[in-house]
This record gives structure tokens, sequence and C-alpha cells, in this order.
């Protein structure tokens, strides 16, 4: 009887309790989310990208011979927490052969996949046994900082060239390697072009960096500090599987910034945001590539209106051609994150096998001395094997998608 | 120096600071927070000092009876069609739907801790087992609960779910208090006092101190002995599930198969503060834990600090009190 009288009263004090907060605010919680539109930057989105006119396209002139052996191959995640990325990417590379082989008939390149899970510590095997298979000459991977860490020596022995989509932590191209090469902007490129987008675009006057503690969140926090300068109000660090921001948030909040640049990856960012919003933040969350995913918006929810991201990857789905051609290789799937960076990869080295660049060294000279545009941008790399002109672009959420905005930081 | 050996050496960030300035500066908005996780804490604390004091078990499975009622609370809710999204629901709807989670929460606690109970701790004590072989069947059950839901559910955290925007109250140093810290702090208080009252005041209360004190007397004097413990048991179930649905309201991203884990030990560490088997060293001990962790994660200016600085306290303070703040007994505790 007692303990029937407790559960009573416990559960008429969480009642009581949750009335008394409600009483205090009888507007209720509905009503907070319109303040904060208040502050909300509105860029408008784009609807076309330019491409360079003399684009290199992978059908080349259609007079093209090669060994029916002749194979590239892609590295990296198919399968694993990250796949998606890996999908976006091997659609990419499979349309530039499709379209290649089409318009070629004396030269049908063959498309190997390797998967990596994009794991370091799986990333090994396959590539081991991708480097001693000698039809392939040219690869497209792997996606992942880490992966690519992991394994570049392994390309380096066998002289076999590889160009990556999608991995942008800087330190890649100070191993010495001569066969990897970086089809994007590296994080110390997104950095300076993040801390401009901020302060300009966005017109931020304070801005709170939220870096995470992997490899990509300090290389990527300390780039963009650095390109900041006095607008810069505060750094903290987040643990990644953090769960609980408030210290972080409180702070942020003491120090009124009216924008938040977080280096991670969407999930911490994702519940960061959800909180940062739910403690009454009404400026601009930024995140870089790492953020830059539908599931940052379907986690954070309606935490994710305002947010805003940067990204050295081009919209490839607002190329009309390229977009509807990707759409059949993916059974429909619009083309995502690194689609076109992929794309473009595979066409720098499907037209060094079409201009008789058929083996692994003259391909990997071949790429070395590159110098023409792609769909996305311009390719050249420097002797360490980084683009010298990359592009960054900005993003921002709009009806529950990502949408561009347009490139940033020039 | 070799050129590989440089990237080791910590750089000058990586030592060890103390931001007074931004603790200062933050030190309301601190101690809110940290109150706000130190009533979460006290009320799981509960669930370990009850059992210990009956039973002088330390029922390590206790965390993840916490984790069912989260779980129990995200299905209630996403049931209902709350989502990441703040809901769009008058205020009346929105306490309807979390009083309803909270009953959840509270039976899916206390029926794991009843089962856990009768499953794996008393066949061990018709047998008489050693006292060592319950800790190791308490740490087996822990993991196989974590480990059915890791199969049921994967790894990675349910989808964050939002109850309500907190909405500023008011204003206390130039900190605004919102409504998620009030209803989170008043409705633990309620029921901690609850539980204070019922332990020291009820018939079934004063039974589990005399089980406590003395088990055999106990029985002698005609006290149920079985009964009380589950009883025991039962009640730690309901406090845990309530500290679920404030854990979920606070971190909704936590709902995750290893999620009590740590929230686990901190709250056996609060009850350890305030003197194991203690209820009011529960309170005590999970108030403290929540403050010091927090003001030392701003003093420290890391997350990472939290729970090295909570722990660096509790030592500190056992030894100076081996018994813990206010000692170790739940038998001889006022009546």
């Amino acid at each position: 009887m007692y303990r029937k009288k407790v559960l009573t009263s416990l559960a008429a004090a969480a009642t009581v309790s949750m009335l008394f907060s409600a009483c205090a605010n009888p507007s209720g919680p509905s009503t907070g989310e319109s303040s904060g539109a208040s502050n909300k930057v509105n860029i408008p989105a784009i609807s076309k990208v330019d491409v360079p006119s003399g684009a290199v396209k992978p059908a080349g002139d259609g007079k093209a011979t090669c060994p029916a052996s002749t194979t590239i191959a892609y590295a990296g995640a198919q399968t694993g927490p990250n796949a998606q990325l890996g999908v976006n990417i091997f659609n990419g590379v499979q349309l530039a052969i499709d379209q290649h082989n089409k318009a070629n008939p004396g030269c049908q390149v063959q498309f190997k996949k390797f998967d990596t899970e994009g794991d370091p510590n799986k990333a090994t095997g396959p590539v081991t046994q991708m480097v001693s298979e000698t039809d392939i000459i040219g690869v497209i991977g792997l996606p992942f900082s880490g992966e690519s860490k992991a394994t570049g020596n392994i390309f380096e022995q066998k002289g076999l060239v590889h160009i990556t989509p999608s991995a942008t932590n800087p330190s890649l191209t100070e191993n010495g390697w001569t066969t990897f090469f970086r089809g994007l902007g590296n994080d110390a490129v997104q950095g300076p072009a993040a801390a401009k987008f901020l302060t300009g675009k966005i017109g931020a006057k304070k801005v709170y960096l939220v870096q995470d503690d992997s490899d990509y969140g300090i290389g990527l926090g300390t780039s963009t500090s650095g390109g900041l300068g006095s607008a810069l109000t505060g750094t903290e660090k987040v643990t990644t599987g953090q769960k609980d921001f408030s210290a972080v948030i409180s702070k942020i909040m003491n120090a009124k910034a009216d924008a938040v640049y977080y280096a991670g990856y969407y999930a911490e960012g994702a519940p960061f945001a959800q909180q940062l919003v739910g403690k009454g933040f009404t400026g601009t969350f930024v995140g870089p590539d790492g953020v830059k995913d539908d599931q940052f918006i379907k986690q954070a929810g309606d935490a994710s209106n305002n947010a805003y991201f940067t990204c050295p990857c081009l919209p490839g789905e607002l190329i009309p051609d390229f977009a509807s051609a990707y759409k059949e290789v993916s059974k429909g799937a619009e083309p995502g994150t690194y689609s076109i960076e992929g794309y473009d990869a595979a066409t720098v080295l499907l037209s060094g096998i079409d201009a008789g660049k058929q083996s692994r060294a003259d391909l990997l000279s071949w790429v070395k001395s590159y110098d023409k545009d792609g769909l996305s941008k311009h390719y050249k790399w420097d002797a360490k094997g980084e683009l010298q002109a990359p592009t960054v672009y900005g993003y921002k959420v709009e009806n529950g998608k990502i949408v561009p905005v347009g490139p940033i930081g020039e | 120096m070799l050129p590989s050996l440089v990237p080791l050496l910590p750089t000058e960030n990586d030592w060890i600071t103390f931001d007074v300035p931004s603790l200062a500066e933050n030190f309301w908005s601190a101690t809110f927070d940290g109150l706000t996780f130190g009533a979460i804490y006290a009320l799981v604390a509960l669930g370990y000092t009850l059992v210990y004091g009956v039973l002088n078990l330390i029922n390590f499975a206790h965390s993840e009876v916490f984790i069912v009622g989260c779980y129990a609370v995200f299905f209630t809710l996403s049931g209902l069609g709350f989502g990441p999204s703040v809901p769009r629901l008058d205020i009346w709807a929105i306490i309807l739907n979390l009083l309803l989670a909270l009953v959840l929460a509270m039976v899916a606690s206390a029926v794991t801790a009843f089962l856990l109970e009768r499953i794996a701790y008393k066949p061990l004590r018709k047998r008489n087992a050693p006292r060592l072989v319950f800790l190791i069947t308490a740490i087996g059950a822990s993991f196989t609960i974590q480990y059915l839901i890791y199969l049921w559910r994967g790894p990675s955290p349910e989808l964050a779910l939002t109850m309500f925007r907190p909405t500023p109250i008011f204003d206390v140093f130039g900190t605004i208090i919102d409504s998620q810290q009030l209803v989170i702090i008043i409705a633990a208080v309620i029921m901690m006092v609850g539980i204070d009252r019922f332990i020291s005041k009820s018939r079934t209360g004063r039974g589990i101190r005399a089980v406590a004190q003395d088990p055999d007397t106990a029985t002698l004097m005609g006290v149920n002995k079985e009964r009380i413990i589950i009883t025991t048991f039962v009640i730690g179930g309901l406090l845990a599930g309530a500290a679920a649905l404030f854990y979920v309201m606070k971190i909704p991203s936590g709902v995750q198969y290893s999620g009590g884990f740590v929230l686990g030990i901190k709250a056996f560490a609060a009850a350890v503060l305030g003197g194991i088997g203690n209820v009011r060293g529960a309170l005590l001990g999970g108030l403290l834990l929540g403050l010091i962790g927090n003001y030392g994660q701003i003093l420290l200016g890391n997350s990472q600090w939290t729970d090295v600085v909570a722990f660096v306290v509790l030592v500190l303070v056992l030894l100076l009190r081996p018994e813990g703040i206010l000692g170790t007994s739940l038998g001889r505790s006022k009546a």
C-alpha cells in the first residue's frame, strides 16, 4: 500500500514539475522556433554550375585502341558503415568507363572493384591483391584518409598510379609517394575557404570553432582558425562519440557567437547542432564535407534548418547531362558527394589509355604531366600530387535537402 | 631529435592548463547543467545504494536496467510520433506523452530489475554462493543485457528525439535557466525526497532497513526477506526508469546499447562518494559528482576531463573519508 502511495506521489511529482515549466511559459515550446529564423543568413541556392567548355570527356575521339585486358580499378568502401560515399564514387567511375567503351569499340576498358569497407585495418588485403594483378594499370581510390595512409606504400612499391577522389587529410601528400594523386582540394584549402565563407558571405563577426579529436577535425580546425583571424571568438574540442555538449554550448552562448564552425563528422555534428539550437542558439551552424550528408539532416531534424556546409566537391547534380547519365548507372539515385570527382578522375586515366599510355609506368607519367579541364575543375598536379587550383563549394539545407550556394573562398 | 618522434611530443596546447576566467564566466551555467546531470546520477545511484544496503551486492547490471528504460522512452516517444524535430503539439499533449513515456520507462526498468534478481541472483542466494560469485554474475548480467541490445539494435545510437524545445524560464546571475533543466531538477528532487521519506517512514522502508541491518534477526522478527529484496530491486528499477526519461530529455542521442555503462559507473561512484548503502549519501554524491565533473570540464577546457576530474575527487574524498561523505549505513540511517 505504501509502495502504491509512493508511485502515485512520484508520478504526481513529475506532473507538477512539468506543469510548473509549462505555466511559467504559457506560449509553449512550439513558438520557440520562430525566433530562430530571425538571424538566419539567406544565401540563395544556385541552380547551375559552369562547366569548362574544353572539359575532357571520357568518350574521347572514338578511335582509341587498347588490349582487351586493359583494366582500371576502384578500391574503397562498397560495404561498411560509410558505404554510401564509396557507392557515389564508383558509380561515377562506372559512368565514365561506360561512356568511354560505348564510344571506342577498339578499346574496351575493364573495371574491377575491391572492397575495403573504408577501414584502414581491412584495406591492405584487397589493395595488395589489386596491385598484384598486372592488368590493372590505374586505380581510383582510396576514398578515406585513414585507409589511404595505410595503403599508399603498397601502390608506391608497384608503381601503380591512383587518384583519390575524396581523401582530404593534408599529410597524405607528405609521404614522398610518387603514385598518389589527390583529385580535390585538401583540408589546408578547405579551412581558409571556410573561414572566408564564414566572415564574408555569412557575415559572421564572432565565429566559434569546434573541432573533434580525429586527424581530419584537428587538421581542418587548425587551417580554419588561421583564416578566421580576429573573428575567431573561441575554440573548443569535442571527442569522437561524445553525446553531451552542454559545457561547450554554454561557452558558445556566453561568448555570443553568431556562427559556429564544426570541424568533424556528422555522427557528433548532428547531436551537437541539435543541442546547440535547443539551447537557443540563433546563429549559423557551418560544417565541412564530413558533416555534409543527408544523415545530418535526418539526425538533427529541424535544428539543421540553419545549417551551411563547405566541401571541396562540386554539385554534380547541377550538370544536367552528367546527372541524367549518372542516374542510369545508379538506378535512379542523384549524383552524391564526390560522384563527379570519381567520374573526372576516371576520365584522366581513360584519356591516358586512349593516348596510348597502356602500361603502369606510362600512365603514371601521363597523370604527372596532365594539364586539362575536367567537368568539375582544372586538373594539374604539383610534384607532391596536390591539385594546383582546387575549388571549394558552399552548401546549405533548404527544405530538408542539401543544395549548393556556389563556389567559396575565391 | 628524430623527425618521427616530433609528432609524439605534446604541443603547447596539449599541456594541462587551467582556464580560470572561463570557469568564472561560465560558473552559473556550469552549475545548473551540473545539477541537472547530478540529479540523473543521483536517481541511478539510489538503485546501487539500496541493493548494496540490503544484499551487500554491487549490482553492476543496474546500468543496463537504466538503459532498458532509455529504450522504453525512445520507443514510446517515437511510436507517438516524436522525432529529431521539435514536436508540433500543444504543451498539454507533450506533458501527457512524456508522462506516458515516464510510466512505461519505469515499468520497463522495474521489470528488468525484477527479472535480473529472479534469474541471476536468486539462484545464487539459494545455494549460498560466496559474495565474489555475485559480483561476477552482476558483471556477466551487465554484458549479457548490453549485447542482447546490441544484437537487436546494432551499434549505432538511436535517432535523437526532441521532446520539447527548452524555453528560457528565468535568469539567475545572468544565466538563463531553461524549462528542460527545471523539469529535470525539480522532478528529480521531488522523487528523491519521496524515496527518502519512503525508506524512513513506511513499513516496507522499515523492512528494508531491518534487512540491511541484520537479515537474520529481521527474518526472526517477521520480515519477509525475499519480498524485501524483490521490492528493493523494483524500487531501484523504477527510479532508473525515471532517470532514463530525464537522461534522454537531456542527451537525446544517448540511446545506444553501451550508453548505460559510463553513466552507471558514475552513478556507482556517486553512491560511493556519498557513502554506499546510504540513501541521502547517494543523493548528495550524485549532485556533487555532476557539479564537480562539469566545473572540471570547463576549468580544464575539454570534455574528456569530466570523468577524470570526477574520479580524482572521488579518490581524494575516499582517502580522507573511506566511508564516503555521509558514511555507509542504510540500516542505521535515522528513521
